[in-house]
């Protein structure tokens, strides 16, 4: 088990260098300046910008550079949010996102196994025709309307009642977080809802099924012990990079809803050819994916022991 | 099997169990948020206008990037700065200069002395000195702090060599005679010199507490000192900026407003309406997206002038079309900025750009665009064909290429374009091929020369003529078409060094025209600002040069919001 875990740490490592790698060459190849403003600059003031941010040196020496920093754990100066280190951005950042994320995941992964579970157990019937509709919604309108509609619909709720149910914006207390968690947890929730139930409606004609039904098991304990917690299986493998992608931060929400998270720095940074937090960012992210991939594999002998490894 | 029978007992179907696991559920999310409830603690962000505290709620488009007054470029900081800091000079209510830092000063041809109050302190009660200028101004021009806006100094002896690393920055020709007197050297004549000190380049720093900060100068809330009508006392980045009224400003028995809050980071316009709408900001800009609805809401959309111009530029270098002075025209006559502003952008409030200077501009003793009324180029389609012909026989083409057409990748910039395109088409059958890029990338095409026309605004630094005049000279970076006119040249070279208020504007009358004659740019809009905002808030002043929008002297006349 522990040199299963070693080597799967190795590989990720590999992994992540990697995704730096690749991201430094297509971060240079793209065109366009990350000095550059609005305002024209003299030759002197680029080149003293250029030494500043180290790129007046060849292109494989900021490579070598960049490298030996990161294996340090230094990510840099932001070119855009000047005095500030990038390693600060996502010390900041990131529990924002999380914080958010986790509550969106929560909300997601027990509403798409509760609702799974009901549209396989009504199968053709009403309660799967309306749930599978909404989950159709879901999955196919884009974050930024639900946001928007969400907005809206607390500003007229809140003039309605005469007083503030829920903020419209902004960030600080739990009151904040709900709106926009539940529809950031809205696509994945959408999503998981559709792998349950096809996971579910796999697993009711397996032959253990029959055997448990045979040996005059009840239908409750059939049910939870034996179809739950087998069609979860493939609800948990997706569950992992979800995890990554929703705790590192959606752009649209947190613009919308005037969030601090990593999302908004990490879509800015790209605008703006902001090169050490594009690094930062995509760095963090890749390690984040990757580390989350490593849990669930492991998490699944645990949960399988038919995938348990010696 | 007891066991099992007994659970039955209370749930006798699959469906009846997953009823009751969703009970479980709402428990565990309940749960989840209490204790990240705990986890985040609380904020006391009131509606906004709070008459009670003397609250202003509003948003910020984005984090301030930089508050290093010496180092910053953008207008979210220099807007914060505004209310924080304070230069020699600054602009009043009614946007004229006014005394500052300095009670008094004089500014000659070759150089200018300011004398400071006594009461001017900095937030922690301590004098604000000549020394803390002369530190700020070094610090400006310093390579090795590379400020973005070292070139606003040049006009101070010896600004430009140090900036360029030819000089020791004690070099600079500014020096603090005593704590009180500062005199500062000119490279050349700088008639308005005394705007200049009101920018945030030329607020004070004061060295010791510069140094103490070890780096991180102005990056957070205590490492930033302030001598201006607020201070900051939070700052958590990202998300949330408070300025309290600063209790040893100089001037503080005019200051009404206790708290000016920023709570809501955000550059989502829906966003913003509708905090206002749920009466939690007490100001918002209007874009064309939500003018409708503002206007469907009944509010009081008021509208300001911003004091930039948006044009089209051509592209003057060698071996491009647009290098032909009669193509230029072509196009000049084929274009109508009353159309663009009345049938395309369809804002309130914007005017067809006719001249290189806008409107609001001073002259000698009145506005200059009334003292020096522009040549108007009324379109004329007939005009603009034949002009067209001369082209192509001069470049002896009888069909030319497509034109490309930089622009950015906004809704306007792409409504604008498409008019162009349509426009060129109808009128003189040329093809426009619209190229939109993202702004870095625009950028970096412009100063390539990789268009043949491109969509460019420019927004004033100072209230001088000078500041779109010397747009189009050889040597001005800006010039990203690389049109070269040595006539042209001279005369900003008038403009830039005499003191005489009369030539200079003859100079800029002259600039005028040969802008509109040799069609180096086609003008397009001077743009609007629409925005709504609370109406006992009164005293917020909108400012063309300077910190945008100015609450500084805003006070809350009623106690009954909205």
């Amino acid at each position: 088990m522990l040199r299963y875990t070693l080597t799967r740490l190795l590989q990720g490592v590999i992994t992540i260098w990697f995704i730096a790698t690749a991201t430094f060459v297509a971060m240079h190849a793209v065109p366009g300046d990350p000095l550059s403003g609005a305002k024209a600059m003299t030759t002197d003031m680029r080149h003293n910008l250029e030494v500043k941010y180290g790129l007046d040196k060849p292109v494989g020496q900021q490579y070598l550079i960049y490298m030996n920093n990161l294996a340090h754990g230094d990510l840099g100066i932001s070119f855009t949010q000047k005095n500030r280190s990038v390693n600060d951005i996502i010390r900041e950042h990131f529990p924002v996102s999380a914080a958010l994320g986790i509550l969106a995941i929560v909300f997601a992964a027990l509403g798409g196994i509760l609702f799974g579970a009901l549209t396989a157990l009504y199968r053709n019937k009403w309660p799967d025709t309306v749930i599978m509709l909404m989950v159709i919604l879901g999955i196919s309108v884009p974050s930024f309307v639900f946001a928007a509609f969400a907005q809206l619909a607390v500003v007229k709720l809140n003039s309605a009642f005469g007083i503030s149910l829920l903020p419209v914006a902004g960030w600080g207390t739990v009151k904040h977080m709900i709106l926009p968690a539940l529809v950031l947890g809205l696509g994945t929730m959408a999503y998981l809802t559709r792998l349950m139930r096809s996971s579910m409606l796999e697993i009711v004609n397996a032959d253990f099924i029959r055997t448990a039904k045979a040996k005059g098991l009840p239908a409750t304990r059939i049910f939870t012990r034996h179809q739950l917690r087998n069609a979860i299986l493939p609800v948990i493998t997706v569950l992992g990079p979800a995890i990554a992608a929703i705790t590192t931060g959606s752009f649209v929400v947190e613009l919308v809803f005037a969030i601090p998270g990593l999302g908004r720095y990490f879509v800015q940074a790209v605008q703006q050819l902001d090169y050490t937090v594009i690094m930062g960012t995509t760095v963090f992210f890749g390690a984040f994916l990757v580390l989350m991939v490593i849990i669930v594999d492991l998490l699944y002998g645990l949960i399988d022991p038919r995938v348990r490894v010696n | 099997m007891r066991g099992v029978r007994a659970r039955q007992r209370w749930i006798r179907t699959p469906g009846q169990q997953l009823f009751a696991l969703m009970l479980l559920a709402v428990l565990v999310l309940g749960l989840v948020v209490a204790g990240l409830s705990w986890v985040s603690g609380r904020s006391d962000v009131v509606g906004g206008v709070d008459p009670r505290t003397g609250t202003v709620t509003l948003s910020l488009a984005d984090e301030p990037p930089q508050l290093d007054s010496s180092m910053t470029a953008d207008q979210i900081s220099s807007f914060i700065l505004g209310h924080v800091e304070e230069g020699l000079l600054r602009f009043d209510q009614n946007n004229h200069l006014a005394p500052g830092v300095a009670e008094r000063w004089e500014i000659g041809a070759t150089g200018a002395t300011f004398w400071l109050r006594d009461t001017a302190k900095w937030s922690d009660g301590q004098p604000v000195t000549a020394h803390d200028f002369v530190f700020a101004w070094r610090n400006a021009v310093d390579p090795k702090s590379a400020s973005e806006y070292a070139n606003i100094m040049f006009g101070i002896k010896n600004a430009e060599a140090i900036s360029a690393g030819k000089l020791p920055i004690t070099a600079l020709g500014v020096q603090a005679v005593n704590d009180r007197e500062l005199r500062v050297e000119f490279a050349y004549p700088v008639p308005y010199f005394a705007q200049l000190t009101a920018f945030n380049v030329f607020y004070p720093i004061r060295e010791d507490f510069y140094r103490a900060t070890g780096g991180r100068y102005a990056s957070s809330a205590d490492t930033l000192l302030y001598n201006g009508p607020f201070r900051m006392t939070l700052w958590v980045h990202g998300a949330h900026i408070r300025l309290e009224k600063n209790p040893h400003y100089w001037d503080r028995d005019q200051i009404s407003l206790n708290v000016l809050d920023f709570p809501y980071f955000t550059s989502d316009p829906s966003a913003r309406i509708n905090l206002f709408r749920d009466g939690k900001i007490a100001m918002t800009e209007i874009g064309q997206e939500n003018l409708e609805e503002a206007q469907l809401q009944g509010w009081k959309i008021n509208s300001f002038m911003d004091g930039s111009l948006f044009y089209v530029e051509f592209n003057h270098r060698p071996g491009r079309l647009t290098r032909n002075r009669n193509l230029r025209k072509a196009i000049q006559y084929a274009l109508d900025p009353a159309e663009l502003v009345n049938r395309v952008i369809k804002i309130p409030g914007y005017l067809p750009g006719r001249s290189l200077f806008p409107m609001w501009l001073d002259g000698v003793h009145g506005k200059f665009r009334a003292e020096y009324p522009v040549e108007e180029i009324t379109p004329d389609p007939a005009k603009a064909r034949h002009y067209l012909d001369l082209a192509k026989k001069e470049l002896g083409l009888t069909v030319l290429p497509p034109l490309i057409l930089l622009t950015g990748d906004t809704t306007l910039a792409q409504k604008e374009a498409e008019y162009y395109q349509e426009t060129l088409r109808r009128t003189l059958g040329l093809e426009v091929r619209i190229d939109n890029q993202i702004f870095k990338q625009r950028l970096a095409k412009m100063l390539a020369g990789d268009f043949d026309m491109v969509s460019a605004g420019w927004g004033p630094d100072y209230s001088d003529p000078l500041t779109f005049g010397d747009l189009f000279t050889s040597d001005n970076g800006n010039n990203r078409g690389e049109y070269r006119n040595p006539a042209l040249d001279r005369l900003v070279q008038i403009a830039r060094t005499s003191t005489d208020p009369r030539t200079r504007m003859d100079a800029f009358g002259k600039i005028q025209q040969i802008i509109v004659d040799d069609a180096v740019i086609v003008s397009g809009y001077e743009r609007a600002r629409l925005y709504v905002i609370d109406p006992v808030v009164t005293g917020m002043v909108r400012r063309v040069t300077g910190p945008d929008p100015d609450w500084t002297r805003a006070r809350i006349t009623s106690a009954v919001s909205r």
